[in-house]
């Protein structure tokens, strides 16, 4: 099932500037791993080698913040990467 | 072939590229614009190599690598990560890659990393694909060595490959102290005896020690310099007591500091940058008056250089990797950046300072490139 991704700007460079860009999966896991397989790389500065999101990233699935990797995606969702950075 | 300065800040990386006589001083970048970048380090087997320790304030640590002096870059495909927790194990992720060391001469390609939380990374394809150290990160006594980290977290810095041997090697943690492996990373045996660890209750600790800067001499490897928390120290191996030489400092100066540089080719020579270390730790030079000091006899003299630094209200603070000198012996380069943005260099062997840079972010690392 394809969803949405919107990407933020410290990881558009993955994504060659594309703010908005199509996955595939039914799982937050599954949309990373479709993503990562396009855009290698983007996956390890979102989630840990534990599987953990990022302390200072947030995903969300349409309006509902995720907290874990096995959230589920239906197909037509968006999917957002946020990020957050505090100080100068 | 004239020195090249790459400078890693908080904010991106920069280069220094000076004219033949070094008098005149470009500035080029920055390049990744907005990354931390603790380290950057070019591959002495093979010039054209450097590798960048990166990371952002919310994105993952990560390593780039160029092929091309720095021209272009590529992201590492397997960055430095810990192996994924077993059940009941405390999961540790890398927060920051903070320290990169070329291989041995004999192992191209071979490069290790050091992270936050302490871990040694290891790569076998110039830095592309990085394996954790299991010899290091899975050791049984790993959790007790690194007990005590710093406010920015434990680190993993200062690896060091013997010349004559690529299994011999040594690293440094803050805190933990000193360890040495003899087999290639397998197993590690701590080497702090005769190190002060005055925030320790046990003088004679075996390790929780807080090595700042831990440097051997590439042509003499039995000799080793440490800038620690606590002093200035030179041990000659196999001896395995380090002698605090920061005792020879003024009195006044003391002899704390982060870095310690040593002179490529006599390794009787190095350089230390004073820091307060009285009280709550200003870190700061001292008096408001930067001065650099060199021994040339190891470390039973030190002298002290402060021509052209500032003379009163300069406030400096040099972290552990933004010193080092060049390869102009005769008239040999040294260089140091501030934590206020400035370079400062000289090409009289230490003995006088000109400001080459300024106004950039907050500097982290400082290397020399031919």
């Amino acid at each position: 099932m394809s969803c949405t991704v919107r990407i933020p700007s410290p990881l558009r460079s993955y994504t060659r500037g594309a703010q908005r860009v199509e996955a595939e999966g039914t799982t937050l896991a599954q949309v990373l791993a479709s993503l990562e397989a396009r855009f290698a790389g983007i996956r390890f500065r979102v989630v840990d080698e534990q599987e953990r999101i990022r302390p200072h990233i947030r995903l969300y699935v349409n309006t509902r913040e995720a907290g874990a990797l096995a959230a589920p995606v239906a197909a037509g969702d968006t999917v957002h990467v946020i990020c957050a950075l505090s100080g100068g | 072939m004239a020195s090249t300065l790459w400078i890693g800040t908080r904010k991106g990386a920069f280069m220094l590229r000076p004219d033949e006589r070094r008098r005149s001083w470009k500035l080029s970048g920055p390049q990744f614009l907005g990354h931390i970048i603790h380290h950057i380090v070019q591959d002495p087997r093979d010039p054209r190599t450097v590798l960048i320790a990166a990371k952002t304030g919310h994105l993952g640590p990560t390593v780039f690598r160029s092929a091309d002096r720095g021209r272009t870059w590529r992201e590492a495909t397997q960055p430095p990560a810990f192996r994924r927790a077993a059940d009941g194990e405390a999961p540790r992720a890398v927060q920051k890659v903070f320290w990169l060391t070329p291989g041995h001469a004999s192992e191209t390609g071979t490069w290790y990393a050091g992270s936050s939380p302490a871990g040694l990374f290891r790569s076998e394809d110039g830095g592309q694909r990085w394996e954790p150290v299991a010899g290091f990160n899975d050791h049984p006594m790993r959790a007790k060595w690194v007990g005590f980290g710093t406010p920015d977290g434990e680190l993993l810095h200062s690896i060091n490959v013997d010349p004559r041997d690529p299994k011999h090697l040594y690293l440094a943690i803050s805190s933990g102290g000193v360890f040495e492996s003899l087999d290639g990373g397998r197993d590690w045996t701590p080497l702090n005896e005769g190190c002060a660890a005055d925030f320790l209750p046990d003088p004679e600790a075996p390790f929780g020690h807080d090595p700042h800067c831990l440097a051997m001499h590439p042509l003499a490897p039995d000799r080793l310099y440490q800038q620690n928390h606590c002093g200035i120290y030179r041990l000659d191996r196999p001896a395995r007591r380090w002698v605090r030489i920061g005792r020879a400092m003024p009195k006044r100066i003391g002899d704390i500091g982060f870095p310690i540089v040593l002179h490529p080719t006599d390794p009787d020579t190095a350089w230390v940058l004073p820091m307060d270390g009285q009280t709550v730790w200003p870190r700061t030079s001292i008096d408001g008056r930067p001065a650099v000091f060199r021994t040339a006899d190891g470390g039973k003299r030190w002298r002290r250089f402060d021509a052209g630094l500032p003379t009163s209200q300069a406030w400096l603070t040099v972290l552990r990797q933004a010193m080092c000198a060049d390869d102009r012996i005769g008239r040999l380069g040294l260089y140091f950046g501030t934590t206020g943005g400035e370079v400062w260099a000289s090409t009289n062997d230490g003995e006088a300072w000109r400001c080459i840079a300024r106004h950039l972010p907050e500097i982290y690392s400082v290397t020399h490139a031919s």
